[in-house]
């Protein structure tokens, strides 16, 4: 049988530079899936866009040959007119993309969205399409799939566009479908039945599915063959069991090394030690006031945060694990005193161990300045948290003139020894920030949070937007900086592999609510909320024999009426944490 | 029902804003120290003509210029009596013009409509012109279309109106046998309605139309060109193109509808520019627009007169601003459904 799309020595470049793909081939046998694997930058997105022809105007494509034999017949890709090609996208191969908030037009109601595609390639009648989308919607598990129709993509939440998105692209039945990184932007939960949906689809309707990602734990989920490719070339290529059992490539080995992984436990951890503390948040809750559209309905609230009782040691990272939406940026921005909580909750902040504590929910300006000196914030896209239009130095220097600390020079050793801190060189200092990497921004944003000598350092998903080798080295770095310079860590994550590495306790959040607070250790040796279980099974492991227990997801990820009765609330009955062995809390009914 | 419920909002809104609008014209316009009256006293009595004298102060007390400030104000906008019982811009009486000896509505009359007229096929134009041409340079960016149409564009922006106004006038004259100058052939002035009438006003628009809406027009197809660019690189884009769709559905379908937004929310803007910004047109061109009466009257701190124009631009505007607006929350479901519970 031969191979349903077949890509040969695809050589793909911009403009005059050299080429960015070179002499890539691969194979996409009917029904099977091939995880196309890489880091950012390694032009697998590129090659597989080139297959819809969907480059962007300045690339092009400077040899190879792209085949696809469906049951239509055959078709080489490369010579078909603009015209052939339109009624093959979306209609023979289709394709659905990494964003799903930004791949829908925010104007236009969903169901119009998908029929479209009926309408192009089947010339179905308003009815006939409006009839079939619905099928469709209720097979990728919109609950209410006639009301998902009239919606429009803003009332959706992530998980469901992506849903929207996959109905898009399986409604005309195309007999290959490639996936650029469908889960990258969705919480692991999600992810997680999304990655299970589209399994269960493609065994329904037996298309093949080209992987884009980057994560080797999706590979070995989803994958029958694999293609690892670096700086445009394919290194590695095979079937998936043999690649990820013994892979024979050290660029492969790499990416392997860096993937984060939860460990198996053995054993519980030690607690968080109660003395020293350099944060500490006593019943914090927050409660937004959300203005009704309709002038005569009552306001509706929004607890973003209810009760929520943390401490953290100096020189420990303490982290706060949960899905958007969960109040875990909250409870970071009410720790900086970035937000006040409802009165009656209590932030104490130490500057040093025996020092007056700092109460952060009610500071004068001059505490204010003081614990501002203190406490300091890494961002989670190093894109945006560094004004394109100063020098590095300028954005590093500035938060010393805020606090008018030491004169030019000093300000400058100071920057120089920041960098270096941070494994970035001095003569770096006068460039602008787009002349760096991802983990190099990530690098200059933790270099500047340092330059005021902070004790705190509230990091918000600081790795969640860089590649896995670059999150390994910025963790590394984390770690390094705390061990010399004793710095203590609030660390903000929705990813339970790259939390259990650096944090001593982890606190998991939902709806607003703590439902269990234990070290690492013990949260993986012996979790005993559902929804922390989730959390643990929907983590993807780059092991092919332990695939995502999706009930498990399921169960814990849904809403909180579908819990067992012992840790079922509302928002009237809330069981309260209970310590169920030293250090371990858990939001059970006892 | 939620378009109407915000339409109707959106009117006492603007009934509201208009009520502040009148205000600070009311005070602006008598900032200046002085009035027409007490400078024509002061210039009839240097030369000793009395009787003149006498007459203007009848006016002062017969517009209660001699009242204080506000109630001057209150009286004129009609929330008062005046000296003949309510007589404001409520009851429909807009005031005397000094300058001009007669009442304010006999010297506006029919420039009002005219110049509703004028600004009106200026906008349509604009539109007209900018949207096929920003759509196109977007679609086609960096190619000679692109480079071509922003070419024009900026020799359209960088031509001072008035020039072009006389070379338009010349030339349209000449080879098309376009009438020169006002708004209608003089035989039709005064005279009511007719078919004729009407003929001969839209012969007399094409040149002033042109002429106001230019600038306009190559500044909104740059505007729309850089959105539309924007929005050409955004991922549903992307999506769209993987669909199937060719690109010419594709474009308006999609980016052109997300880069509208600002077009249509220009609609209110774009009619005090042009109103102020065509004084010169119309003195050039002899439109009998409410631009040039403007511009004597605030020389010559005719105040009823100044005022009355200045709030029917305001007004001009507010109007404008709510078609937008409303026009806005049709096109956008975003902003239709703020707050709406999911």
């Amino acid at each position: 049988m031969s191979a349903l799309l077949s890509v040969r020595d695809l050589s793909i470049g911009f403009g005059s530079g050299p080429s960015v793909v070179r002499d890539v081939s691969f194979d996409v046998e009917p029904g099977q899936t091939l995880a196309l694997v890489g880091e950012s930058g390694s032009g697998k997105t590129i090659s597989c866009r080139a297959a819809l022809r969907i480059l962007p105007r300045t690339a092009q494509i400077r040899s190879g040959t792209i085949t696809l034999n469906d049951s239509h017949g055959a078709a080489d890709l490369m010579k078909l007119s603009e015209r052939q090609m339109r009624s093959i996208r979306g209609n023979r191969v289709s394709m659905i993309f990494q964003e799903p908030m930004r791949s829908l037009s925010p104007l236009h109601k969903i169901g119009n969205q998908v029929s479209e595609v009926l309408w192009l390639h089947r010339g179905a009648s308003d009815s006939e399409a409006r009839k079939e989308v619905l099928t469709q919607f209720e097979r990728v598990g919109f609950p209410d799939p006639a009301r998902a129709y009239d919606s429009y993509p803003f009332e959706l939440s992530g998980g469901m566009r992506q849903r929207a998105m996959i109905a898009m692209a399986m409604v005309a039945k195309p007999e290959l479908l490639i996936a650029d990184e469908p889960t990258t932007a969705l919480d692991v939960t999600t992810q997680a039945q999304v990655l299970g949906l589209i399994k269960e689809l493609q065994r329904e309707t037996g298309m093949a599915l080209i992987l884009v990602t980057h994560d080797l734990g999706v590979v070995a989920n989803m994958a029958e063959h694999v293609v690892v490719m670096h700086k445009g070339r394919v290194m590695e290529a095979g079937p998936a069991a043999l690649i990820l059992n013994e892979p024979a490539h050290p660029y492969t080995q790499q990416l392997f090394d860096a993937a984060p992984e939860i460990p198996d436990q053995d054993s519980v951890g030690i607690p968080m030690p109660d003395e020293d503390l350099i944060l500490q948040m006593t019943d914090v809750s927050k409660t937004y006031t959300m203005r009704s559209s309709k002038g005569w309905k009552a306001e509706k609230l929004i607890h973003a945060c209810r009760g929520v009782d943390m401490k953290l040691a100096r020189g420990k990272t303490l982290a706060i694990v949960g899905e958007s939406g969960s109040g875990k940026t909250t409870a970071a921005r009410i720790a900086l005193g970035a937000e006040l909580p409802d009165p009656g909750g209590k932030v104490l902040f130490r500057t040093t161990k025996d020092s007056e504590p700092i109460t952060v929910h009610h500071m004068t300006r001059a505490e204010r300045t003081a614990f501002q000196r203190k406490a300091q914030m890494v961002f989670q896209d190093p894109y945006s948290s560094l004004s394109p239009r100063m020098r590095i130095q300028d954005a590093m220097t500035e938060p010393l003139e805020i606090h008018r600390l030491g004169n030019v020079s000093e300000q400058r050793d100071k920057a120089a020894e920041m960098l270096q801190r941070v494994g970035l060189n001095e003569d770096m200092l006068k460039r602008y920030p787009h002349a760096f990497s991802g983990g190099q921004r990530q690098r200059l944003s933790i270099a500047r949070a340092m330059m005021l000598d902070p004790a705190l350092i509230v990091c918000d998903e600081p790795t969640s937007a860089l590649d896995v080798s670059v999150q390994e080295q910025i963790l590394t770095l984390l770690e390094n900086l705390q061990d010399s310079l004793n710095l203590s860590y609030l660390f903000i994550s929705h990813d339970l592999a790259v939390v259990a590495r650096i944090a001593d306790e982890v606190a998991v959040m939902r709806r607003g609510l703590v439902v269990e607070q234990a070290p690492p250790e013990t949260l993986f040796y012996n979790p005993r909320h559902p929804y922390t279980k989730a959390l643990i099974a929907a983590q993807p492991e780059p092991d092919i024999n332990r695939p995502i227990d999706l009930k498990l997801v399921a169960l814990g990820a849904g809403s909180p009426d579908s819990w067992d009765d012992a840790f079922r609330f509302s928002d009237s009955v809330i069981p309260s944490l209970v310590e169920l062995e030293p250090g371990h809390k858990v939001r059970c009914h006892v | 029902m939620v378009m109407l419920r915000y339409a109707v909002y959106r009117f006492f809104t603007m009934l509201l804003t208009l009520l502040v609008v009148s205000v600070m014209v009311f005070v602006i316009i008598n900032l200046p120290p002085g009035d027409y009256l007490s400078n024509q006293i002061a210039e009839l009595q240097a030369s000793g003509q009395s009787a003149g004298v006498a007459k203007a102060e009848f006016l002062r007390k017969e517009y209660s210029l001699d009242r204080s400030l506000p109630e001057q104000y209150l009286i004129w906008a009609g929330f008062w009596p005046g000296p003949h019982g309510f007589e404001g811009l409520l009851q429909g009486n807009y005031g005397w013009s000094f300058e001009f000896d007669r009442p304010v509505a006999e010297i506006v009359g029919d420039t009002l409509w005219l110049t509703v007229v004028v600004n009106l096929a200026a906008i349509l134009f604009v539109y007209a012109v900018a949207l096929p041409l920003g759509v196109l340079a977007a679609a086609k960016s960096r190619t000679w279309i692109d480079y071509t149409s922003a070419f024009v564009g900026y020799l359209g922006l960088a031509t001072p109106n008035f020039l072009l106004a006389l070379i338009l006038f010349y030339y349209g004259h000449r080879y098309f046998n376009l009438p020169i100058g006002g708004l209608m052939d003089p035989s039709f002035e005064g005279e009511p309605m007719s078919w004729d009438k009407l003929k001969s006003i839209l012969v007399h628009l094409i040149v002033p139309t042109f002429v106001i809406g230019t600038s306009g027009a190559s500044a909104m197809m740059q505007r729309l060109r850089a959105n539309m660019l924007d929005e050409l690189g955004k991922p549903y884009v992307e999506t769209a193109i993987a669909k199937g769709m060719a690109p010419s559905r594709m474009l308006t379908k999609y980016p052109l509808r997300v880069a509208f937004n600002p077009f249509v929310a220009d609609i209110g803007n774009l009619l005090p520019s042009m109103v102020s910004g065509s004084v010169l047109v119309s003195v050039v061109l002899g439109l009998q627009t409410i631009g040039p009466t403007l511009l004597t009257a605030l020389k010559t701190q005719d105040q009823f007169l100044s005022a009355f124009i200045l709030m029917f631009v305001a007004l001009l505007t507010l109007i404008g601003t709510m078609i937008s607006d409303i026009l806005l929350v049709m096109l956008d479901p975003r902003i239709r459904y703020e707050g709406r519970e999911a």
